[in-house]
């Protein structure tokens, strides 16, 4: 292999499983040592740059750093679990200072003065694009259908997983700063925006607000009784709705169906079941979702495929599932699919929660907006611009139903786009992640981090008790780390940030380094092509996804160095034992550019420590 | 030296050997000796060893007498019994275990202070009863407990840190062991696992006194320019005389040896050691033709690597001495302490 390039930041940014990750690429090594030095006030605002809404996501992220997190790949006692990442944030944001002051204000005379930029929709996508803009001097109007902006993270997501206060709080430190937020304000007609208000440049983050029907027989009979998931949920949200049935049947297995499951408990019902199509391995609710309904004694049935609404007297009072028989391969793909025979439930109200989609019916189809055979418009991947010049989708909006964090990271891509388009700057030519690498060395054996490996099991988060935690609709049910559970959790952390760097010319092939790794990542020996080289590892290469570092030849014998990256702890000790210092430990900060960069600010420096 | 323990944590696709144990099963403690040591490569090759050999830990003894190679058994076979000795006697510290209780792999490690200075006499005489240990001389040819001072191994020419040449000749511990008796004799290097390791497998199935002189860098005192036992140096003027390729009794040979060039030798457990040779006209089996070979290469400058010399067929210390095939601990205490009644017959036979 040629020697890997670790001037291009993607190598060690892709070593730090969690940030890599991370749609919106959060510090997350750096936040987690700023709460190990309880500077809570620091780690939120490190949290802030890159995903916006620390609080809200503290809580509701769908966290893919986690399954990501190095530490679920190891082996210690048993399995190593990941470092309970998206608790640790929401300890950040519980346990911080007032940081309204440390935003960035408009600067009035900046480079956006005199542009004007909509948003439509008040949800996570547009308040980043605001957040990002707002400093640069932008005037932003945001146009919001409800009486309250937020959107799906007020709308859809239940009180008691996402107080209102944080949304409040959250979104205030964007809005107070001068943003224009117009709720009550749906947008009819795209074509009068863009053509009549004199917008230089507007940003559609209006979400997927279309949930998936199911037109089976008796559905238009029994409507009164069949909702749809996110709008009913918004119907709670809103206290339009207050009780329902006391048996109740949830159809499909995602985010949402867990939500409205564990909200019909909290309005009334008493026996509520979650209907999935396919085996558990197929379910797409999050784990710690399923987890958490399951432990309110939902139960959840595999295997039904919904058939028909049964009414009696033209009341719903009942519902027919085929009953499902799959045939699974090794891999886990169904390779056949019989249908056993019919199996009906009683029920009082059926939700369905069987997915969402996008729907525009407020867009002229004559604006130069290309839509595909979907009837979703044509965005582009980087700018998130849509196939008219200076407009822009982001969130759910622009390529189907994802996550909060993924909106987040569309804000700030479309933030960029927009200053350009503004600045008369093609969209397309972006300014390219960039890199600092800084020793962590103090003295000997002395590390600016705590490198030695914590082998604690990951912490369970505390919850109300089952009995105290029903009685009203908005009592929080995870109380968050204490600061003291926190302190403990943070040191399970492997501060995969803090890079080996390799100098091949000081290397005198002593070996030290591969007999103390406890991973068995090092191997020196003679070159070859990748596959070649994973073969002879000094422990088996056993997951592809991840690099291979490879040296230059090494000066004594003209073998290279291979270090495996996959199961590396970042503890140190090659560097400790190596005696000419050709390994050193350096802290990684990845630069990655929001519009306030491109604009010409610097990136801000981090502490190693 | 770190001051943290090595973490517990482990790559969860390490391989199993026969008992079901990884190699971090075989480790010991935390070595506190010289980054970049060549004592702890060495210790990471017993380690990797004892785990390929399937030999439960707890079935080897590892003895030492005083330097810094003799402080290396406290970091590696955790599980293991061991005796630290006074310096330079761990050879018949090995010896008495060893006539105590055969049944134990023995593996005494030395250094060039330890055995060919103040220890020589007891080295000779272990080697001479052919005691069935592996003995590894950790050879660096300095004193590098206290600060660096040449050893009895250092070659005539070589500096000191701060210049000062050697003026006197070295021991070869290798040419030593073929002239005392021992019946297994290599050399090696501490920054070549390839070799090493195989040697110490065979070294430890062999039955008798195997000794292996291992080159093994001082990093603090003796890696320097002017240096003969430095990493450079050593890589530079290598020398394999011959390569080993070990081969245990359940496994059959794989690879493919051209018909001449390569001799396999069987030891006493099944296990066969396949000699590759690299000088072509190189016999490990001729003792005679071993040290002349030996004697020539040194004076050509080479660092003669490789087994120098074998022989299976050499009767050990228990052999010569017709002592018991069951080690004293299995043996019931009336035997061993016949009382003092037979005591005192025994003493009236020899009034």
């Amino acid at each position: 292999m040629r020697p890997t390039d670790t001037s291009d930041p993607q190598y060690y940014h892709k070593v730090v499983d969690c940030q890599w990750g991370c749609p919106a690429h959060t510090d997350v090594p750096g936040y987690i040592r700023l709460i190990a030095q309880a500077k809570f006030t620091d780690a939120y605002m490190l949290n802030r740059q890159s995903n916006v809404f620390p609080g809200i996501l503290g809580r509701v992220c769908d966290r893919p750093c986690e399954p990501a997190c190095r530490r679920g790949r190891l082996e210690a006692d048993g399995e190593e679990e990941p470092v309970a990442i998206c608790r640790l944030k929401r300890v950040a944001a519980d346990n911080r200072d007032e940081v309204r002051h440390l935003l960035k204000q408009p600067d009035k005379s900046g480079p956006g003065r005199g542009k004007k930029i909509a948003c439509v929709g008040a949800g996570p996508a547009s308040l980043t694009v605001a957040n990002d803009l707002l400093p640069l001097g932008y005037d932003i109007t945001i146009f919001e259908a409800l009486n309250v902006g937020g959107g799906l993270m007020r709308s859809n997501i239940p009180s008691f997983r996402l107080p209102v206060e944080v949304i409040n709080d959250e979104i205030g430190m964007i809005v107070e700063r001068g943003v224009t937020l117009k709720c009550n304000h749906p947008i009819n007609s795209m074509k009068s925006l863009l053509e009549d208000e004199g917008f230089d440049a507007v940003f559609v983050g209006t979400g997927a607000p279309k949930g998936k029907n199911l037109s089976i027989p008796g559905r238009e009979e029994a409507r009164a009784n069949i909702h749809i998931g996110i709008e009913w949920l918004e119907s709670v949200a809103f206290d339009h709705i207050e009780k329902i049935g006391k048996n109740v049947l949830i159809i499909g297995v995602g985010n949402t169906a867990m939500d409205c499951c564990r909200t019909s408990l909290r309005l009334g019902a008493d026996n509520v079941k979650v209907m999935a199509r396919k085996p558990r391995a197929f379910f797409k609710a999050s784990a710690w979702e399923l987890d958490d309904a399951e432990e309110e004694n939902v139960e959840i049935i595999i295997n039904r495929s919904p058939k028909a609404f049964v009414l009696e007297d033209g009341k719903l009072v009942g519902m027919t599932f085929e009953e499902m028989e799959y045939d699974v391969d090794a891999e886990g793909n169904i390779t056949d699919t019989r249908v056993a025979g019919d199996v009906t439930y009683p029920c009082d109200d059926v939700i369905l929660a069987i997915g969402q989609d996008n729907a525009f019916p407020w867009i002229e189809r004559d604006l130069g907006i290309e839509f595909d055979k979907w009837e979703v418009p044509v965005v582009d991947k980087v700018s998130y611009e849509s196939t008219r010049p200076g407009l822009f989708f982001g969130g759910d909006a622009a390529f189907g139903p994802l996550n909060i964090i993924w909106a987040v990271e569309h804000g700030h891509q479309a933030g960029i786009s927009i200053h350009k388009y503004c600045q008369g700057e093609s969209v397309s030519e972006r300014m390219p992640k960039g890199m600092t690498l800084e020793s962590a060395k103090m003295g000997i054996h002395e590390w600016s981090y705590s490198n030695d490996y914590d082998d604690a099991d990951r912490l369970l988060v505390p919850h109300v008790g089952l009995k105290d935690r029903f009685k009203k609709l908005n009592i929080e049910v995870e109380l968050g780390f204490t600061a003291e559970q926190a302190a403990e959790e943070v040191e399970r952390c492997l501060n995969c940030d803090i890079q080996t760097v390799f100098t091949e010319k000081l290397c005198i092939e002593c070996d030290a380094c591969i007999d103390v790794c406890p991973v068995d990542c090092l191997t020196i020996t003679t070159n070859g092509d990748e596959a070649d080289l994973r073969g002879r590892l000094s422990a088996p290469a056993i997951n592809p996804e991840e690099d291979l570092l490879v040296s230059d030849s090494l000066p004594q014998t003209g073998r290279v160095m291979v270090k495996d990256e996959d199961l590396c702890v970042h503890c140190g000790l090659c560097a400790e034992r190596c005696p000419t210092a050709a390994w050193d430990m350096q802290k990684f900060t990845l630069e990655k550019p929001h519009a306030v960069n491109e604009a010409g600010a610097p990136f801000q420096k981090q502490e190693v420590a | 030296m770190s001051f943290m323990k090595k973490p517990t944590v482990r790559h969860p696709g390490l391989p199993r050997n026969d008992l079901g144990l990884t190699v971090r099963d075989y480790e010991g403690g935390m070595s506190t000796l010289c980054a970049g040591c060549g004592h702890d490569a060495i210790t990471g090759a017993i380690v990797q060893a004892a785990h390929e050999l399937s030999i439960p830990p707890h079935g080897f003894a590892k003895l030492s007498g005083i330097g810094c190679s003799s402080k290396t058994p406290a970091y590696f076979l955790g599980a293991s019994h061991g005796f630290n000795s006074c310096h330079g006697r761990m050879p018949s510290v090995a010896t008495g275990a060893n006539a105590a209780n055969r049944d134990l792999h023995y593996i005494g490690v030395s250094g060039d202070g330890d055995s060919l200075s103040i220890g020589f006499g007891q080295f000779a005489h272990a080697m001479r009863r052919n005691v069935n240990m592996l003995y590894l001389v950790e050879n660096n040819g300095v004193y590098g407990l206290t600060k660096g001072q040449f050893s009895a191994s250092a070659d005539i020419g070589s500096t000191a840190k701060k210049g000062e040449e050697n003026l006197q000749p070295p021991i070869d511990p290798c040419q030593a062991a073929l002239t005392l008796g021992a019946s297994f004799v290599a050399r090696s290097f501490s920054g070549d696992k390839e070799q090493l390791v195989p040697l110490l497998k065979a070294g430890l199935q062999h039955r008798g006194f195997g000794m292996i002189d291992i080159i093994s860098p001082c990093v603090t005192f003796n890696d320097h320019e002017g240096s003969t036992k430095s990493y450079s140096y050593s890589r530079q003027h290598f020398h394999k005389a011959i390569s080993a390729d070990f081969v245990p009794p359940s496994e059959t040979i794989k690879a493919q040896y051209s018909e001449g060039a390569s001799m396999p030798i069987e030891l006493h457990d099944g296990s066969k050691i396949i000699l590759r040779k690299v000088d072509g006209a190189y016999d490990p089996t001729d003792k005679a033709a071993a040290a002349i070979y030996l004697r020539e290469r040194q004076s050509a400058g080479e660092i003669t690597t490789g087994l120098l010399y074998i022989n299976e067929a050499q009767q050990e210390m228990h052999d010569l001495a017709g002592s018991s095939d069951t080690p004293m601990n299995q043996i019931p205490y009336e035997r061993l302490n016949p009382g003092s009644d037979m005591l005192k017959k025994i003493q009236s036979r020899m009034r």
